[in-house]
């Protein structure tokens, strides 16, 4: 499926819309994270837990937990809020 | 640890909010070439050389709202990868929380018979060694999982206003399983068994901010120094002072009350002469009332000490002479090898200073850079 990629992660991709492969939002990071190592741990934390100012969005519905299931037809968007100086 | 006189490129690391600079010096150390910004963007709080090959650079750092991490070259910056196993916490039992590394303060390069040895200290205050030359880390469970490590740090909470620290990471050069480490707060800590366990080493120091007179831990070392040819010899530049201790003493000796009075002797960093353990360098900061933390009357001055802090010289030539409110952090003051000493800092509000002259006159080598928070010396083979 699609994945778009905020501005902040274009250092691994090199693109802003690539190709994962995922059951769930889980497994989704973790082949992300297969094609483009390094990015997972940027987005999640080591409890499996989003980190702040990281929102993942399937079908532009929010989800909070990565056990979220995906359809291959679904389209998931990463966003990254920026803010301070 | 070699005591020769070191007479090879000097390259300043500096790590910056907004990335990493080099600032390479002539054979004189006279001019001085700014190359950068390398990895622009991310907070670099910590930028080393491995002084065991001379050629690999690490940077502990964290990228606005991204997660932490280390980044790494081995070719004195001409390229740069990601470490593959950034410092973390192990992943909590299902159903208990776990712990966040928030991000990556302070690294430490290993011995030279431990070549690819490095430590990093974290927020919260958490240890990390890597066997493999920053590529991937693994938590030193000793210090993470000890059984005070709630009480010692107050359950890591217990911080500056950028997270409580781990800094400070000292190796006694005679044997790797001696550690030492600063905790803001919480103090001293001495492991003897390579961070398999701990001990606070506080005793006579000050911490006027704990209701209790001579608390065993709590307290806030900014900057802890061991002396790399004098081992037994440490100084620390505390929130309340500046201290000289003797091993094997464990009392502290507070020699910054030697310091003029209408400057104090608070401030961040503490620097070492490498081969005189009577001398260092300090760089006062106004702690009176809300703690401006600024050059003291906006006149900055670095101040040394030649006879193990019994006297204390003023060293301000070419510094500004007033309205001058410098902040320089823990990491942001450095030493060179050479004969005479360099010395250099850099401050919040982006410049670099540089002495070739142990501190008698100073030049700013570099303006308008981001908040600077670590100046390191790489000494290149000459």
């Amino acid at each position: 499926m699609r994945v778009s990629i905020p501005t902040p992660l274009l250092s691994y991709t090199q693109a802003p819309l690539v190709d994962a492969q995922g059951g769930t939002v889980a497994e989704l990071l973790v082949d992300l994270d297969r094609r483009y190592p390094g990015i997972r741990f940027r987005m999640i934390d080591e409890q499996d837990d989003i980190r702040p100012h990281v929102k993942i969005f399937i079908n532009r519905e929010r989800i909070v937990g990565l056990d979220e299931h995906l359809a291959p037809d679904d389209e998931v968007q990463i966003l990254q809020a920026l803010s301070g100086g | 640890m070699s005591d020769a006189v070191r007479s090879g490129q000097v390259v300043l690391l500096v790590g910056t909010r907004k990335g990493v600079f080099l600032l390479h010096a002539d054979a004189a150390r006279n001019g001085w070439t700014l190359e950068g910004p390398h990895c622009l963007g991310h907070l670099a709080y910590h930028v080393v050389l491995d002084p065991r090959d001379t050629r690999a650079l690490l940077v502990a750092a964290k990228t606005g709202h991204l997660g932490p991490t280390v980044f790494r070259s081995t070719d004195l910056g001409k390229s740069w990868q990601e470490a593959t196993g950034p410092p973390a916490f192990p992943k909590a039992p299902e159903g208990e929380s776990g712990r966040v590394v928030e991000h990556v303060f302070w690294l430490t390069p290993g011995l030279p018979e431990e070549p690819d040895v490095w430590y990093a200290g974290t927020s919260p205050p958490a240890l990390f060694r890597s066997e493999d030359a920053g590529n991937t880390w693994a938590p030193i469970s000793g210090w993470n999982d000890h059984p005070n490590w709630g009480l010692w740090t107050e359950d890591g909470a217990d911080g500056t206003p950028g997270g409580s620290l781990l800094h400070s990471i000292n190796i006694d050069p005679r044997d790797p399983q001696h550690l030492y480490i600063g905790l803001s707060g919480g103090g001293v800590f001495e492991s003897t068994d390579g961070g398999g366990d701990w001990r606070p080493l506080n005793a006579g120091c000050e911490a006027n901010f704990n209701p209790v007179p001579e608390p065993e831990f709590g307290h806030d070392p900014h900057c802890l120094r061991l002396h790399p040819l004098a081992p037994d010899v440490l100084w620390q530049q505390n929130h309340c002072g500046i201290y000289r201790l003797e091993r094997p003493a464990e009392r502290w000796e507070r020699v910054g009350d030697n310091m003029p009075r209408d400057v104090g002797d608070i401030g961040f960093p503490i620097e070492l002469h490498p081969r005189d353990a009577d001398t260092a360098w300090v760089f006062p900061m106004d702690g009176s009332d809300v703690w401006p933390r600024t050059s003291p009357d906006g006149k900055p001055a670095a101040y040394v000490t030649r006879d193990a802090g019994r006297s204390w010289q003023r060293k301000d030539a070419g510094l500004p002479r007033e309205h001058a409110w410098l902040t320089v952090l823990r990491q942001s003051m450095a030493v060179d090898a050479h004969d005479p000493v360099g010395v250099y800092f850099g401050t919040t509000t982006g410049q670099v200073w540089a002495s070739r002259d142990e501190g008698d006159t100073w030049t700013c080598i570099a303006d308008n850079l981001p908040h600077v928070f670590s100046v390191e010396v790489a000494e290149l083979e000459p």
